[in-house]
Order: structure tokens, then C-alpha cells, then sequence
């Protein structure tokens, strides 16, 4: 049995015959890793340790440098770490941290063989089994192993106690109860003389309060007496991160520190130190006035040095200043535009960051521009970094800071134009959003949209067919505010559109329906408000569309047609057409239109695309309608029906109304805010339905009541006489429905004052004037609280529906990973006062008759600051109320009192933890009484 | 958890030392080493040696052919992961002697024990040089 070991371990491949192996390898990586896996299979099942050991240390090198899977050796694991030799107990520990995790099916094998080795007098082996703990330690470890590292944190052998302290931090993680038995002991370490110990403690507070800083507020006079006294600047830049944190939460230690941090920051010649001063006092401590001075003047030295890596960290500084005091920015506006060139894309990012941080309503057109130059001149990365910031920081909160919205809208247009901008989509939702909420930018919107689609260079960019879509539908949904309908339609059918997606291209198709109906409608009511043939312009059309309702009454008299020209031959009729053209402006673009229309769509009746062929057919049954009554109906000065009568009149009017109808923004909790009608049961299964209306659905869908509300009152007559009209308009019809059935995604605007437009002039009768839109946004954001009735519209809602959204996930994640944790460390803090009076008896008791928030409590929390500056007078009557029996002789020392105060602070912390934590409370709930003020100035 | 993992990789892109914080599968270390060599190693002298991905931080530093990348969460002190560095490096060159990549690819014990020194669960517990390597010596010794 002992030979074939010894074999074994004699022509055993050792690690670094296997790494010089590896550099000598002729066979591949993959291959030579193969090979040594099955040496390594073999050795490792050895039964000599030296062997196994070695083989897994082998293992562990491939596992760690390249990637190859070690889970399946988690018991051999085990049996190297429990093996006398220090040097495979090692080997076996390393690879025990390195592989091992909470699934690890073996892992509470190694609890006994860990709670020996911690025991272990032998300082080093005990360390390995703390690593070990530190990197694996599971819920089930962590509880069973409490003990252990609990007498360890009293280790008379620092480097054990430092490893115990870094332990901890994990067991603590785990098991949150293990605070109850250790916390006392690890406050105690914050004590230490020894430099290693107050290293590695203060760092596991830094992470403690980096998670739960509320709960570490009591011990601030302990970690500002480190502060204060440290002269390790790895010490005092994690008390400075501590300090970040509770600073923010606690007005009268941010006061308290203040004077230290700046000191800190004029005295130290280390720039880490230097730095994280200047991150505390910019993040924490802002409203200082001189602290954020001389940080601003620090992170100006950063920002010219020509070190990289102090330049970003200046811009970095800058921008966290940025959120509460813009100035300093303004002040070092040169610097960060400059860096907008760097060489560096990490700093041009950041100070990309900062100009986005300062844009504001009367720079942002320069910003605009300035970054846009810069973005033309950068790479296609950067390019679209500024042109995705800028487009999310002037739409932040409903566009607040665009005032010109003609500007903005044509600003995006210029964006579209830039030729790295990859961000289409984004673009394409502003243009939409702004289409829905800002009326006054309509016209704009239409210009800009008229000149992108008109551009061909477009068609050839795949990423932005965003773009184009939201364009498109622009053209479509707000053709009355176009100039020129005529060019709209001819850009939408231009040919090369048959490179563009056939859902896009289905938008296209709409909006020319969109438009094409508008054109008639907008035909047909100059027919009856004016008398024929005067001749007008389609830009008397909106004017006139606002006094529809007294042309709807006016009864005209209009050539009677008796229709005699059915599905005419086409060539004939477009002569016959061309003929009537020369009649009026308005006959002639509505059928020139007809013509430019027909001709671009007459081939995509061939498509397979259903999408495309349904709205083709759309369209052509429209137009092969009006040409059926249109020519007859050409000649005024003929006897007349009234045009109320005319069948073509009526569908152009309803299709109308269909489309002209505004779309609204949809809210995000528009889905929440439909009401389930009673007796509905959500989870019931609705699969018999199908059986009994299947063929009723879409029907009785286009019949939603709160739709039904909003049609005009024509609704009831014309609908039935519309579904007179089905068979033989189909097309029309299954429009129309189409249109009804995507109104239930939307909220109705007039029923709902709760998502009104933002521009929405019915949400805001005290400014009737449309004119004022804009003007009333900029005021509802400039001064929501003062005008209750401003913020009553879309913004405010939305804002307080993202908050109640928000918040509960916020405070859940905060506290689902912690809380128990920070629960615990409450109780510790509070619930060892009792053990400690009855140890320290007359002491506390003094201490606990006191009431919460009483003077003296609020003197121990600065009393720190007392032992610093205070006289020896202050500090005896400070101290004297509750330690007096035990000071009086050391009142002169200084020193020793010093010492003194140290020893007791360790016994004596918790009872003085639980009043300061109350007073905390105290503080926190009651609005502080004026008595308890003044001695905090002091 | 400052520190989420310390990596040490050649000029080829080749890790000669992997030190992890926290678990991840092979799969996820694998995919995370390659973004964040391909990230840093395209980097020039002259630019700064902070980088962000993904959620974090990488501080690095490259010394002769090899760079030292640490990965931090994002409140960490860049400089003071800087000066790690730096302490790092400087406690190897003390043990080996002006250290080279050779010196870790045959020590990685060493080094790792060097890290096991200076850092627990992520946290900097220790800083001084001698204090680091005194275990080390010893072991040389006794073995």
C-alpha cells in the first residue's frame, strides 16, 4: 500500500513542473489541460496526503487561471485542510475558499474541522480557518462558529484578532444574531492602540455603515475620537466614508466634523486622503460654507493637474457637487468643456455628466448647440453618449427646461441628421410624446417631420427607421397643421419606401389615409360654408374646422347626383378628372392627390404583407368611393341636394371625426386606473366564452361604453346608418371599428381629469388661450407649490404615482437584505444598557435615572469635542454627573482621564449607546426643544 | 464589500492571478475576465486608470508587463485602491526582489498569500509590508 504511494509521490508532477510545463507545451492549452486533469484525477484519489494535496493544489491553479471546474473535488478538499501538515492543511484551505460556496453539498462537513482549527493555538493555523470562514462562511457556519470567532475577537495575538475582526463582517452577514454576542467586543477594538486593529475594525464599520448607517449614528463619538486622532490615512479614509454617511442623516454630527475633515484636508499631502476629504465635505457636508470653499478650491487643483487620473476624479467631485451647489460648476464651466475633447472617454463622459448636470432652461439652447458641434467632431460612441444625454435631460420631467419647443423639435430633427446618431427610438418617442402634449409645437413638428421624411438619405439608415415612423405618423395625426398636405403625400409614397419595414410602412399607409380623409373633409366644408367656386386654401381650413358646427347646420345646395358612372375605366375617368381639375384649387389637390395616391398603392395590392395590404385596400376603397360621387357633385351652379344628404358626405364626416379625435399620452398606471366592473372575477376562466361570442367580439368590443360617451351626438343616428353603409364600405368600417377598439387603451381625456394633456387647455380653464400653453408649463414647473392649481395637471400626478410606486420597493430592498441585520445591531446598541448597570452598578444607575434627551446624554455625544477643546473645568462638570466617584483623582491628567475614559468607554458603551440612541430618537421625532439646541452649539 | 476581486493579467490578456470576493460559476468569471482585459488593456498610458462596468469599478495599474486590475464598488476610494496597488507590488518586490510576472506565476501561493494578508471579505486589513510578509518568512523558514 506504501509503495505504490511513494512511487506516486516521487514521480509526481509537481505545481511548477506543471506551469513549466505549460510554458513548454506544444499541443495546445485545452489539450495539455486535459492531460493534467487526468494526472490530476488519478493523484488526487490517492490516499497518500502529500500526493492528494499536491494534486489539488494543481487543481486549484487550473481552477483559479483557467477556468477549469473544481466543484467535484470539494471532499478531497476536506481532507487536505484536515490534515496536520500546515502546508497541506493550506493547500487543502486555499482551494476550500476558492470553490466552495452556500450549495456546496459537503460544506457542513468542514463546521467541526473549522471550529478546531479556529481553536488552535497555533496562531497561523487559526488564521487559515478565519480566511476561510471570511470568503465561505454559510448561515449554518456562521451560527455554529459564533463562539469561536467571538473568543478570538479577544485574541491577545493582534494578527488573529485583525483576522477575526475581518471575519466578522461575513458571520455577521449571515447571521445577524452573532451581533448580539460580538458587537459589544468589536466596539471595544475601536479602542485599540494597535494601529492593525483599528485598521481592520474600522473598515468592517465602514461596510457595516455603508448598508445601514442609521444604525452606527451612536457610536459616532468613538469614530470621531478616530477622526481626531488617527495618523493612518487608510484608517481615516474609511471613517471619512463612515462619517459621509452618517453626516447625512444626522445634522449635529455633520457639525461636528466639519472643522476635522476640512484640517484633514488642508494638512494632507496624501491625494487619496486629500480626495475622499473633498468627497465627504462636497457629498455630506455642502452646506459649510468655508468646508465646500476649500474642497472647490482642492477640486480645482485636481481639475488642472495634468494627471489623468486626478483630472477625472476633479470632474467627478464637480459632479456630485453639481446636485446641490451649480455654481461651482458654472465657476469651472471652461475646464469641464474642454475636457468634452479628452483623449480619454472615461473623462469625457464624466464631464459630460457635469454639463448635463448644469443644463438648465437659459443655457440649454448654447448646450445644445455647443454639444452638438463637439458630437459631429467625436467618435460614434461619444457621439451618441452626448446626443442620448442630451435628449434624456431636456425631456427629464416632461421637457421642464425646453421653453421653445419650435427650437427643440427642430433641434431633434437636426439630431436625426447627425450621422452616428444611433438613437432613434428615443427620438422617435419625443417626437410622438411632443406631438401628444405640446399643441403649440404642432406646426413645427409637421415642418420638421415634412423635411425628414422628404430627405432620401433616411430610407438608407436602418437604425433610424424610428425616425421615419414617428415622422409619418406626425404628418398623419396633425395634417391640419400642415401647409401643404399635397407634399406630405408625396413623401410618404415615394418609392424608395419599399425599403423601409413593412410595420413601418404601414404607418406610412395610414397616415396617407389620415390625410387623404382630411383632404375631403376639409373639401367638403369649404363646399358648404363658402359659396362655390370662390376659390380657397387648405389654411382656411382650420379656422373653419373650429366653426364646424354652424357649417354642419347651413343646408347647401349642391348638384344632385344621380350616379351614372360606375367603376369607370380608369384612363377615362383621369381625363374626365384632369377635365374638373381646372374647376376649383381645392377639387383639383383633393383629386390630384386621389391620383399621386392610387397610382403609389396600385402595386401593393400584390403584397403579402397584411399589415400593408389591409391599409392599401383601405385607402383604394376610399378613393374608388369619392370617385364614384365626386365629378357629378363638381357643379354648384346646378339644383342640389342638400350635402347633409349626400352618402359621401356622411362618411367622410364620420371617418373624420374618427381621426381627428386627439390621442393623449398614456399614463404608466393608466392600466390600474380602469375600473374592473362588478361581478367581474379576473381569474375566472374564460375560455367557454369563446364558445358564445366568438363571432360577436369585435363587435361588442367597438360598443365599450366609456367610448361610446365621448362620440358626438351624431353617434346614435350616424352609427346606424353607418352599419347601413358596411357592406359596401367595408373598408371604411373596419377603420373606423379598428380606430374604436384601440381606444380602450387609452385613457379618455375627457372623462379623466387625472391624466390630462400637458397642454390640455381643457385641464386648465384659467387660461383659455392656447397661445399661453407653454408659458403655463414653464410656470407649472417653476413654482408647482405656490399654485395649487397648476400643479394640478398631468406632471404632479404622475410624479406622485411614481413615488408610491418607488418607495415601497426602495425601503423593501433596503431592508429585505439587512434589516435583520441592522435590526440586531439596534437591539445590541440598545439592550445591553441593562446588563451593563447591573455590572457596573452606581455608575449607570446615575446614568440610567437620567431621562432621554436630557442634558447630560446630549453632552456625552459631544463630549469627544469637550476632551479635545473643552477646559479641564468643563470636562470635570461634564464628566463629574456620572463618573465623578471614579475621576476626581485623575481630574489634572489629562492623559489619563483620557486612558481612563477609553477603559470605561468599553464597559460602559452600551448603557450610553442606548440614551444616546434614544436621544437620537428623540431627536428625530420631536422637533428638538430649544433648551437641547444651545448645548449643541456649544 | 470594497474590494470584489483583484486580478493580475499579462500584456497577452493572460491571468496569471485571480483573486475573487465574492462566488461567481466559472462561466461568469470567464465572461467578466475577458470584458474587463478587452476594456482595460486597449487603454493608453495617458488616459486615467479608472474604468466603470457594469455596476462597479475597476482600478487598475500596470507595472512593466503586467497590470493589476482591482475591481471596487463604486463609493471606493480610487486613489486609496491605487495606493493598494502599489502596496501590493511593493510588498511582492520586497519578498522577491523586484518581482516579475515569472516570480507570480511560480509563487501564486505566495501572492495569494500576500492577499490573504491584506484583505479579508473584500475589506483592507492590513498595510504594512513587514506585518505582510512575516508569515510568509516564516513558512519559508520552517519548510
Amino acid at each position: 500500500m506504501s509503495s505504490p504511494s511513494i512511487m506516486e509521490t516521487l514521480f509526481q508532477r509537481t505545481l511548477e513542473d506543471l506551469i513549466k510545463g505549460f510554458r513548454l507545451q506544444l499541443i495546445g492549452e485545452s489539450a495539455f489541460i486535459s492531460k493534467a486533469m487526468e494526472e490530476i484525477w488519478k493523484e488526487i484519489k490517492s490516499t497518500n496526503l502529500q500526493t492528494k494535496s499536491i494534486a489539488l493544489q494543481k487543481l486549484s491553479y487550473l481552477g483559479s487561471l483557467y477556468f477549469v471546474d473544481m466543484s467535484w473535488s470539494a471532499f478531497h478538499c476536506i481532507e487536505c485542510m484536515s490534515s496536520p501538515r500546515f502546508s497541506q492543511k493550506r493547500i487543502g484551505y486555499v482551494a476550500v475558499s476558492q470553490s466552495f460556496y452556500d450549495e456546496t453539498p459537503v460544506l457542513l462537513l468542514i463546521t467541526n474541522q473549522l471550529r478546531k482549527d479556529l481553536g488552535n493555538v497555533n496562531e497561523f493555523e487559526a488564521g487559515l480557518a478565519l480566511d476561510c470562514l471570511a470568503s465561505i462562511a454559510t448561515v449554518d457556519l456562521a451560527r455554529d462558529l459564533t463562539p469561536n470567532v467571538f473568543k478570538l475577537l479577544g485574541s491577545s495575538k493582534i494578527p488573529l484578532r485583525k483576522k477575526a475582526i475581518g471575519a466578522i463582517l461575513r458571520v455577521f452577514e449571515k447571521y445577524p444574531d452573532a451581533v448580539r454576542v460580538c458587537f459589544k467586543r468589536l466596539v471595544e477594538n475601536l479602542d485599540s492602540p494597535d494601529s492593525r486593529i483599528l485598521s481592520a475594525v474600522v473598515g468592517v464599520f465602514c461596510e457595516l455603515a455603508s448598508r445601514d448607517p442609521r444604525s452606527y449614528l451612536p457610536l459616532a463619538p468613538e469614530f470621531y475620537r478616530v477622526l481626531v486622532d488617527s495618523k493612518n490615512n487608510w484608517v481615516l479614509i474609511k471613517i471619512l466614508k463612515i462619517f459621509a454617511k452618517l453626516a447625512a442623516l444626522e445634522p449635529r454630527v455633520a457639525k461636528r466634523i466639519v472643522e476635522p475633515v476640512c484640517e484633514h484636508m488642508r494638512r494632507t499631502g496624501a491625494k487619496s486622503l486629500m480626495f475622499e476629504c473633498i468627497r465627504t465635505v462636497v457629498s455630506s457636508l455642502s452646506d459649510y460654507e468655508a468646508a465646500l470653499k476649500l474642497a472647490v478650491s482642492k477640486i480645482r487643483e485636481l481639475l488642472g493637474d495634468e494627471d489623468a487620473n486626478l483630472k477625472y476624479l476633479g470632474l467627478h467631485a464637480l459632479s456630485v457637487v453639481a446636485r446641490k451647489q451649480l455654481w461651482v460648476v458654472l465657476e469651472n464651466q471652461e475646464i469641464v468643456i474642454k475636457s468634452l475633447m479628452d483623449a480619454d472617454a472615461n473623462i469625457r463622459s464624466e464631464s459630460l455628466r457635469l454639463v448635463m448636470a448644469v443644463i438648465s432652461r437659459s443655457n440649454v439652447l448654447d448646450i445644445s448647440r455647443v454639444l452638438l458641434s463637439y458630437g459631429l467632431k467625436s467618435d460614434p460612441g461619444f457621439c451618441n453618449e452626448i446626443i442620448g444625454s442630451l435628449l434624456s435631460a431636456c425631456s427629464h420631467n416632461l421637457y421642464e427646461i425646453v421653453i421653445d419647443f419650435d427650437w427643440y423639435v427642430s433641434l431633434l430633427g437636426e439630431m436625426s441628421r447627425i450621422p452616428h446618431c444611433q438613437k432613434g427610438e428615443e427620438i422617435k418617442n419625443q417626437l410622438i410624446d411632443i406631438g401628444m402634449r405640446v399643441r403649440d409645437a404642432r406646426s413645427q413638428l409637421i415642418c420638421v417631420s415634412r423635411n425628414l421624411l422628404i430627405d432620401p438619405a433616411f430610407l438608407g439608415k436602418p437604425y433610424l427607421y424610428g425616425i421615419l415612423c414617428a415622422t409619418a405618423w406626425v404628418c398623419g395625426e396633425y395634417v391640419e397643421f400642415s401647409t401643404n398636405p399635397t407634399e406630405l403625400v408625396e413623401a410618404l409614397l415615394q418609392p424608395r419606401t419599399s425599403m423601409l419595414p413593412p410595420l413601418i410602412r404601414a404607418v406610412y399607409l395610414q397616415s396617407v389615409l389620415k390625410i387623404l380623409i382630411f383632404c375631403m373633409y376639409s373639401h367638403f366644408q369649404k363646399w358648404g360654408s363658402i359659396s362655390f367656386p370662390s376659390s380657397h386654401n387648405l389654411e382656411g381650413v382650420l379656422s373653419e374646422s373650429i366653426s364646424k358646427g354652424t357649417a354642419l347646420e347651413s343646408s347647401d345646395t349642391l348638384t344632385s347626383a344621380q350616379d351614372d358612372v360606375f367603376n369607370p375605366r380608369k384612363l377615362r375617368e383621369r381625363i374626365r378628372l384632369s377635365f374638373l381639375l381646372r374647376r376649383t384649387d381645392s377639387v383639383k389637390s383633393l383629386l390630384s392627390n386621389c391620383c399621386v395616391i392610387e397610382l403609389a398603392l396600385e402595386p401593393l395590392l400584390g403584397t403579402h404583407e397584411v399589415e400593408i395590404l389591409e391599409r392599401t385596400r383601405n385607402v383604394l376603397g376610399l378613393i374608388e368611393l369619392i370617385k364614384q360621387q365626386i365629378p357629378d357633385q363638381l357643379f354648384p351652379e346646378e339644383e342640389s341636394l342638400s350635402r347633409e344628404e349626400l352618402e359621401v358626405w356622411k362618411l367622410i364626416r364620420s371617418m373624420n371625426d374618427a381621426s381627428c379625435e386627439e390621442l393623449g399620452p398614456v399614463s404608466f398606471t393608466a392600466q390600474e386606473k380602469i375600473r374592473i366592473p362588478e361581478g367581474l372575477v379576473l381569474e375566472e376562466n374564460l375560455r367557454e366564452l369563446d364558445l358564445i361570442c366568438g363571432n360577436l367580439q369585435p363587435r361588442s368590443l367597438s360598443f365599450f361604453p366609456q367610448r361610446e360617451e365621448r362620440v358626438d351626438e351624431w353617434h346614435d343616428s350616424e352609427w346606424r346608418s353607418r352599419e347601413d353603409l358596411e357592406p359596401s364600405n367595408e373598408s371604411m368600417s373596419l377603420l373606423v371599428e379598428h380606430r374604436k377598439r384601440h381606444g380602450l387603451y387609452y385613457l379618455p381625456s375627457s372623462a379623466s381629469n387625472d391624466y390630462p394633456l400637458a397642454n390640455d387647455p381643457r385641464s386648465g380653464e384659467h387660461v383659455p388661450d392656447e397661445t399661453e400653453d407653454l408659458v403655463r408649463l414653464a410656470a407649472q414647473s417653476l413654482a408647482p407649490k405656490k399654485k395649487p392649481n397648476y400643479s394640478k395637471p398631468r406632471p404632479a400626478v404622475v410624479r406622485l404615482d411614481e413615488g408610491e410606486a418607488t418607495f415601497p420597493v426602495v425601503s423593501n430592498r433596503s431592508n429585505s437584505k439587512y434589516d435583520l441585520l441592522s435590526e440586531v445591531v439596534h437591539d445590541v446598541l440598545q439592550e445591553t444598557n441593562p446588563m451593563d448597570k447591573s455590572s457596573q452598578k452606581g455608575k449607570e444607575k446615575v446614568r440610567g435615572d437620567i431621562p432621554p434627551g436630557s442634558k447630560e446624554n446630549l453632552q456625552d455625544l459631544v463630549d469627544p469635542r469637550r476632551e479635545k477643546l473643552g477646559s479641564g473645568k468643563s470636562k470635570h462638570r461634564s464628566h463629574g454627573k456620572d463618573r465623578g466617584h471614579k475621576i476626581p483623582q485623575k481630574v489634572d491628567g489629562e492623559k489619563d482621564e483620557n486612558s481612563e475614559r477609553a477603559r470605561k468607554k468599553g464597559s460602559h458603551r452600551h448603557g450610553r449607546n442606548k440614551m444616546r440612541q434614544r436621544a437620537e430618537e428623540q431627536a428625530d421625532l420631536l422637533a428638538q426643544t430649544p433648551d437641547q439646541i444651545p448645548d449643541f452649539l456649544l | 464589500m470594497g474590494i470584489r476581486f483583484i486580478l493580475m493579467v499579462n500584456k497577452q490578456g493572460q491571468t496569471r492571478l485571480a483573486q475573487y470576493y465574492e462566488y461567481l460559476t466559472l462561466e461568469e468569471r470567464r465572461a467578466l475576465e475577458g470584458e474587463i482585459v478587452r476594456k482595460c488593456l486597449a487603454r493608453t498610458e495617458q488616459q486615467c486608470s479608472f474604468v466603470e462596468h457594469r455596476n462597479y469599478k475597476i482600478v487598475y495599474r500596470r507595472y512593466a508587463s503586467l497590470f493589476f486590475l482591482v475591481g471596487v464598488d463604486n463609493d471606493e476610494n480610487e486613489l486609496a485602491i491605487l495606493e493598494f496597488i502599489h502596496l501590493l507590488v511593493e510588498t511582492m518586490d520586497r519578498h522577491f526582489g523586484n518581482v516579475c510576472e515569472l516570480d507570480i506565476m511560480f509563487h501564486l501561493d505566495k501572492a495569494h498569500f500576500m492577499l490573504e494578508e491584506m484583505v479579508m471579505n473584500g475589506c483592507i486589513v492590513e498595510t504594512s509590508k513587514s506585518n505582510i510578509l512575516m508569515p510568509i518568512q516564516l513558512m519559508d523558514k520552517t519548510s
